[in-house]
């Protein structure tokens, strides 16, 4: 352990030899240089900034007590958020899989179709949830079809890839056994591939929901339904007691939702 | 009958691993393989059911050419051929019956092999063969609770299970303690003579493979340079298989303990 | 597993069947019997305007008639908001993980006394409660529109996340260095410096990396909501029925996000 932890400092100290140092001071220079530029160009109105923290005191002061005389309005918009959320995460599922199969490397029939399952992962995960909510909002009109698509299509990406990674991490040897019993292909993948990424499955959709549970909280902000409707309701009417007694809502659900995956989580794996 | 004739197996462009290695295994015997690693046997092994494409000869199982083979032929003589592997290679997941059953997925459908209802003729086959290795109590508890031993003799029951006609076994013994490698080492002996089936060993243990075995094949760089039964298996086949190992990839340490169990 | 399961093997029989995947039949049945009500209560409760997603596929098809080709034509309007957007980034990164360092230090159990600790963890806890457009909404009401809101929301953004991995880093270090440093007799601050710092610096700039990365993603959807950047002129576009203008905005975020998750991993793998 002592060996260990010199051995450690004499590698940090090799690091700080004459070139590592000019590399150092140019990093240092360029973050000091890009710092002072976004400071002088950005568009801000520099006497707000100063104002912000008696604003921010004076939205919280407006904001207390909160007032809970809407609590079946936000408790019914919690619920649709949980089922935009829950839905979602359920049928994505069956999109997921196949991608996560055909993106993964050692499953993928050929190159083009790894490349379509890659494409699909990469573009699914570079548009934020609410942006694909603005997409559904503009096509099916706002409510909670446009939110689950919304969650759906930004879920792809995140359990595809997840599962793609297991896919590629499993031990060959399984296969390789199934193989030599002369499976077809399916047969290998029943019976060699999906038992090894089975808790790995199970832990990615468990993780998802719960990220889930906190996207759709805000997918009512461009009308794609959820307690976010609620919220900017509230918030365009200057409501500001009712929208302390959603923040609280949401925190409250957060939280459930975190206890009960780590609760899923326990016993799944 | 297994026969093989002038094989050759090339990995890219470097140095063919099998250099025209001709073969013939007949009946019931058992035959082992021995050779320092990287000699080439486990090439020869996987060359046997596709697992590795041969670069060219011919491999012929009871007069059926395996080499070219595609597709569903190929699936359809892979089953016909068992193996054994080093490291079992179970489905660690599922449970030891689901693995014992996993040997007949050339035979049944789809279906059957997704909602696990096999016939039940493979299961009396898995219930008796399990009987035979002594692990059927073990049927419903998941393969990676077993010992080393217990899970070798589970990979045997799957390679059994596909009613082979012919088993293979690389390095079946390798990964186990040496008591329970001789077990093993027996057990294939026993099997081979009670299923009348032809069993090719790859084993780094040479007093294992003198005391099990029929016959001993030795290799070296992708070549044969023994062929004959154990009690022919002197001092200079040794030193010719592994003495003086000068290719410099292979760790000499690795030969020089069956040399030593040998000559005690 | 079950007592039947076992007696069948055991017996002539020779009945098998696989070990149910939950054991308990009553669980087993009732897990599928809730799934199966639970959807039936969603879909029935969630209220789905099917006439107005009937409209949906021709106006798929004539929003996205309208995308192609995307239009560059106003890049000076594309500038100026990849720009902005850039620009609450990067500062917000500055001042989030600056920010972290203190309290990183204060919810880490080994260094910080027990108040102070919980302080610390109220604050992270705090701070990662909101998804940040929430957050982001909240400043806009309180400070106005525009790129303040921005950095706002993400300085706290990334406080919740840099500060919480790196206290749990804190909490990990080599204690043995610390000790070496209180036996020369350092005070308080100088241990920090000298016993802690260097151990958790490699892992503080990769977290920074990380933490700019997601901030330029969160920086384009925190403007949707008005706190200034790209976000701001994609929700325009879209509130304009400009899709060719949108669409275009989308590609280059996609694109800008790729090439920040590459340059960040590189980094990352360098620093490492």
């Amino acid at each position: 352990m002592v060996d260990h932890a010199a051995k450690l400092t004499d590698r940090v100290w090799s690091r700080y030899d004459r070139k590592e140092q000019l590399t150092r001071y140019a990093v240092y220079l360029a973050t000091l240089i890009a710092v002072v530029w976004a400071v002088r160009d950005i568009d801000i109105f520099w006497p707000w900034v100063w104002d912000a923290p008696n604003q921010i005191q004076s939205l919280g002061a407006r904001m207390w007590p909160p007032e809970f005389s809407k609590w079946s309005a936000i408790f019914s918009a919690m619920l649709e958020t949980v089922h935009i959320a829950t839905l979602s995460t359920m049928l994505t599922i069956f999109i997921a899989l196949p991608v996560s199969y055909i993106a993964a490397q050692n499953t993928t029939p050929n190159k083009i179709t790894l490349w379509i399952g890659r494409f699909i992962l990469v573009s699914s995960r570079s548009v934020n949830t609410i942006i694909w909510a603005l997409l559904f909002v503009a096509i099916f009109g706002p409510g909670v079809l446009a939110g689950i698509l919304a969650v759906m299509f930004r879920s792809v990406g995140f359990i595809g890839k997840l599962m793609g990674e297991a896919i590629e991490e499993i031990d060959r040897r399984p296969v390789e056994a199934m193989e030599a019993t002369g499976a077809s292909k399916m047969k290998v993948v029943l019976y060699a591939i999906v038992p090894q990424v089975m808790p790995a499955f199970f832990a990615i959709i468990i993780l998802r929901w719960d990220i889930n549970i906190r996207e759709s909280t805000v997918l009512g902000l461009v009308g794609a339904g959820g307690i976010g409707v609620l919220l900017q309701g509230s918030i365009d009417m200057f409501a500001w007691q009712t929208v302390a007694t959603i923040l609280l809502a949401i925190v409250v659900l957060v939280i459930l939702g975190e206890a009960l995956t780590s609760v899923l989580r326990k016993k799944v794996i | 009958m297994l026969e093989i004739t002038n094989l050759v197996k090339r990995y890219g462009q470097n140095e063919p691993v099998l250099k025209g290695l001709n073969l013939k295994v007949e009946g019931s015997s058992v035959v082992s393989i021995v050779g320092a690693s990287g000699a080439g046997k486990s090439t020869l092994l996987r060359c046997i059911n596709r697992l590795v494409e041969p670069t060219s000869g011919s491999i012929k199982l009871n007069g059926h050419e395996l080499v070219n083979l595609r597709g569903s032929d190929l699936r359809h003589s892979r089953r016909r051929i068992g193996m054994v592997f080093q490291g079992f290679n179970l489905i660690d997941r599922l449970t030891v019956m689901e693995n014992v059953l996993s040997g007949r997925l050339g035979y049944v459908s789809f279906f059957q092999a997704l909602t696990r209802r096999f016939p039940q003729s493979d299961i009396d086959r898995a219930f008796s063969l399990m009987e035979r290795v002594g692990i059927a109590h073990y049927a419903d508890k998941r393969a990676d609770q077993l010992s080393g031993g217990e899970r070798q003799r589970v990979a045997v029951v799957r390679a059994l299970m596909q009613e082979p006609e012919i088993l293979l076994a690389d390095e079946p013994t390798a990964s186990l303690d040496p008591k329970t490698s001789q077990q093993i080492m027996s057990l294939l002996q026993s099997l081979a003579s009670e299923m009348s089936l032809p069993v090719l060993i790859n084993i780094h243990n040479v007093t294992q493979a003198r005391m099990y075995t029929d016959r001993i094949v030795g290799m070296r760089h992708g070549q044969m340079i023994f062929d004959g039964e154990p009690k022919d298996f002197n001092q200079d086949a040794l030193d010719a298989i592994y003495g003086g190992i000068e290719s410099p990839e292979e760790d000499a340490g690795e030969p020089a303990s069956p040399t030593e169990e040998a000559s005690a | 597993m079950t007592s039947g399961n076992t007696a069948s093997g055991a017996q002539p029989g020779r009945v098998w069947k696989k070990p149910p995947f939950i054991a308990n039949p009553w669980i087993r049945y009732g897990l599928v019997a809730i799934t199966l009500a639970y959807l039936y209560w969603a879909f029935s409760t969630l209220p789905f305007d099917w006439q107005r997603i009937a409209e949906g596929l021709p106006r798929a098809g004539k929003i996205f008639g309208g995308a192609f080709p995307p239009s560059f034509e106003r890049g000076g309007l594309l500038w100026t908001g990849f720009k902005e957007s850039f620009q609450i980034a990067f500062l917000a990164t500055m001042l989030g993980v600056l920010l972290s360092v203190p309290i990183a230090v204060m919810a880490a159990r080994n260094v910080a006394p027990l108040p102070v600790y919980i302080l610390g963890r109220t604050l992270i806890i705090v701070s990662r409660s909101f998804h940040p457009v929430i957050v982001a909404i909240l400043f806009v009401a309180a400070v106005g529109f525009g790129p303040m809101a921005g950095i706002l929301t993400l300085t706290l953004y990334s406080i919740g996340f840099v500060a919480k991995l790196l206290a749990e880093e804190i909490e990990e270090i080599d204690w043995g260095q610390v000790e070496a440093m209180r036996s020369v007799g350092a005070g308080y601050m100088k241990i920090l410096v000298y016993g802690v710092f260097p151990q958790i610096m490699p892992r503080q700039i990769g977290l920074s990396m990380y933490q700019l990365d997601s901030n330029l993603r969160a920086s384009a959807v925190v403007g949707i909501v008005g706190a200034g950047g790209i976000g701001g002129t994609l929700m325009n576009a879209f509130g304009r029925y400009d899709y060719d203008f949108a669409f275009a905005i989308l590609l280059m975020i996609i694109a800008i996000i790729l090439v920040s998750e590459g340059l960040s991993g590189w980094v990352r793998k360098k620093v490492w």
